[in-house]
């Protein structure tokens, strides 16, 4: 039984690693959207795991946030910006693929090396937990990076805090978890809006956050 | 329970906010939020005289105390300047009354969400709260909507979320050292329980928690590798907010990265969080001292200027020992009041002279002596001139240093004369020598700068002795 669960988490942890660097190499923003929502989708699978192994009733509710407000609502709300302002093209990227995989890389075995020599002590499952979590975490720092356009980038930023989820559900007998998790729906919730409200397209004709730096630093 | 003055403190701007987002009208609005934010200091005050028994969420000790009645009396006078400051912005038609009820509504909610961040005795509800505190300073960068407001506003959400996501990161990791000890629920996230055992936790842990929190926390305070949201937050927005931001928020995320050195103090096998914060202090001072040279927006140039001071700030806290957490202390204090008041005089600058351009602002003293007078005297205090009270703080975090590791003190001394001189070169141009640029009427409220400036300028010549007690007893309980 413990084996069981312990595999079924580390498989499902490691997927959305996985997933992670899927995200990296895409260059189309709709294919972006489709591997950002199984990101979510596996976060859900996991957090739901989490919750039956742990006997925690209330991650079941963190795992049906990530189910329904991240795999589908924000991935169909920010299709439909896309559609509007009319931007889905190329993403320009900062790095090409090969050495945005290769720094990816990187940055999971550092995410491993120095969570694994940390929590020697701690219990297996979790150890292994927030090894991927924050994993995942730098993916999603490092997507945000080499990404330039702003729905690229909030996509980085959601898959960052998915690793956070799955750092805080994987801390057993964490309290706040799902209050946290409503915490961060909301405010991805106004990003998307304030994309969506700013009109970043209209006002600035693109969402290449290159062209706002235009007038980055002295504007006067 | 009625009269419990922690409840009190949230409730007051929490209940304030909704109603404020109800109400029309500027007048009565901008009163209500002033008279409100007043009720909240009282409250604050009366802390000091009965401290109600510490729960499982909220908890006042000497060291939040200060922070508390610092950051509801600022909320206090900034509010006083909102109201003449707002009431200027409406008739040039540059804020609609729509947004104003949203501005007075996120303001009461700002000041809920500061309060909250203070009080609480468990990390993760201090998180939630820095969280709320971030999202409505957002909003309110953004309230001109203008493209160069909008973009402050994007920018400081992007690298805002980044630094709190950062932030909870070592969150989640203190509570997985605290586990073991201290057992499994929401007891190992309590503030007050995780200092009472934090000898026993697992050191490696702790230390990564640190590293998470400082990067994230140290986002929210600016440090300088970290601080490229600050400048343009505090140009883009209502000058009040950047009052607050300066004065206030930057405060409340250092109070949360002191809360976690704490922690590490007391655990012997766990790094010694001083030498990183003294770093990155040094690095932000020595830098923000040099952009001072070439700000040519007068928002901006102070802007940096918190950097500059945060880092002096971060610097002391980072050496640690009761003389240097004192001098920290006093210098956040003093900075607060002083960086506020400065706003106060910038915001009125600018409604006079139509522009934030420093090109285009000339012998102010001239044309509004008060104000450039009024602005004269800020900038002498925050450059750290003698009698004012920065310059006592200065004076003491120098000199704790020099006795400790000279080397360290150079490079302080140095940050601090390069900023010192970059400050009067653009102060000369603005208040002396020909008068510049239009120069319309405003209905200003002096009060709040004369407010701020008497008491550094007392502080400068006299500390009460309580005080000192006071701050002598916090310094001693930040280790």
């Amino acid at each position: 039984m413990h084996t069981l669960t312990f595999d079924v988490a580390h498989l499902l942890a490691g997927s959305l690693v996985l997933v992670s660097f899927m995200q990296l190499y895409q260059d189309r923003l709709y294919a972006l959207l489709n591997v950002y929502a199984l990101h979510a989708l596996v976060l859900a699978l996991s957090v739901a795991w989490q919750a039956y192994a742990q006997n925690a009733p209330h991650l079941f509710v963190t795992a049906a946030i990530a189910l329904i407000f991240k795999a589908i609502i924000i991935p169909i709300a920010l299709h439909r910006i896309i559609v509007r302002l009319g931007i889905h093209r190329e993403i320009e990227k900062v790095v090409g693929v090969g050495t945005a995989m290769l720094l990816g890389m990187g940055l999971v075995a550092l995410a491993m090396v120095v969570m694994l020599r940390v929590t020697a002590e701690a219990d297996p499952l979790a150890r292994e937990d927030l090894a991927f979590a924050l994993s995942v975490v730098l993916l999603g720092l490092l997507m945000m990076v080499t990404r330039r356009n702003a729905v690229s980038q909030v996509v980085g930023f959601m898959s960052l805090e998915n690793g956070l989820v799955l750092a805080a559900t994987g801390a057993k007998g964490m309290p706040f978890v799902v209050e946290i998790s409503v915490a961060f729906s909301i405010l991805i919730a106004f990003i998307v809006i304030g994309i969506f409200l700013f009109r970043i397209r209209e006002r600035f004709d693109t969402v290449d956050l290159h062209a706002l730096d235009q007038s980055r630093g002295e504007r006067l | 329970m009625s009269f419990d003055p922690v409840v009190l403190v949230l409730l007051i701007p929490a209940l304030a906010g909704l109603i404020l987002a109800t109400l029309p009208g500027y007048r009565l609005t901008a009163g209500i939020n002033v008279l409100v934010a007043l009720a909240t200091f009282l409250v604050a005050l009366s802390l000091f005289f009965g401290r109600p028994q510490r729960s499982a969420y909220f908890h006042v000790d000497d060291l939040n105390n200060v922070f508390i009645v610092l950051t509801t009396f600022v909320g206090f006078t900034t509010s006083v300047f909102s109201a003449s400051y707002i009431g200027h912005e409406l008739e040039t038609g540059r804020l609609t009354p729509t947004f104003l009820r949203f501005y007075h509504a996120m303001y009461q909610l700002l000041m809920f969400a500061m309060n909250l961040a203070l009080i609480a005795n468990n990390i993760g509800l201090m998180w939630v709260a820095i969280e709320l505190a971030t999202l409505t300073t957002v909003l309110m960068v953004g309230i001109y909507r203008t493209p160069e407001a909008l973009e402050a506003a994007w920018k400081y959400f992007i690298l805002g979320s980044v630094g709190i996501a950062l932030a909870l990161f070592g969150t989640i990791l203190v509570y997985m050292a605290a586990r073991p000890v201290i057992g499994e629920g929401p007891e190992a996230m309590v503030w007050t329980s995780l200092i009472a055992r934090a000898a026993e936790f697992d050191p490696a842990l702790l230390n990564l928690a640190f590293v998470f929190l400082l990067l994230g926390y140290g986002t929210k305070v600016g440090l300088a590798p970290l601080h490229a949201w600050l400048p343009d937050a505090h140009a883009e927005g209502p000058t009040p907010i950047s009052a607050v931001l300066s004065g206030l928020l930057l405060n409340v995320a250092l109070y949360a990265l002191l809360r976690f050195k704490m922690l590490l103090a007391v655990n012997p096998a766990s790094l010694a969080p001083g030498p990183l914060m003294v770093t990155l202090g040094l690095i932000s001072l020595v830098f923000a001292a040099f952009m001072l040279y070439r700000r040519r927006d007068i928002k901006r140039m102070f802007a940096y200027s918190s950097i500059e001071h945060m880092g002096i700030i971060t610097f002391a806290f980072g050496m640690g020992g009761p003389l240097a957490n004192f001098a920290g202390l006093l210098h956040m204090t003093m900075h607060s009041l002083t960086k506020s008041a400065i706003f106060f005089a910038v915001g009125h600058i600018a409604q006079v002279k139509g522009t934030q351009r420093i090109a285009d602002m000339g012998g102010l003293t001239v044309t509004n002596p008060v104000l450039g007078w009024g602005l004269v005297l800020g900038v002498v205090a925050i450059a750290g001139l003698p009698p004012l009270g920065i310059f006592t703080s200065e004076f003491l975090v120098v000199t704790s240093t020099f006795a400790r590791s000279p080397w360290l003190a150079m490079v302080l001394v140095f940050g601090l004369i390069v900023g010192l001189a970059a400050l009067f070169l653009r102060l000369n141009g603005i208040a002396f020598g020909e008068p510049r640029g239009p120069s319309a009427r405003t209905q200003a409220s002096y009060l709040p700068m004369f407010a701020h400036l008497a008491l550094v300028f007392i502080a400068g010549i006299y500390l009460p002795p309580a005080l000192v007690g006071w701050f002598q007893n916090v310094a001693k309980l930040l280790g």
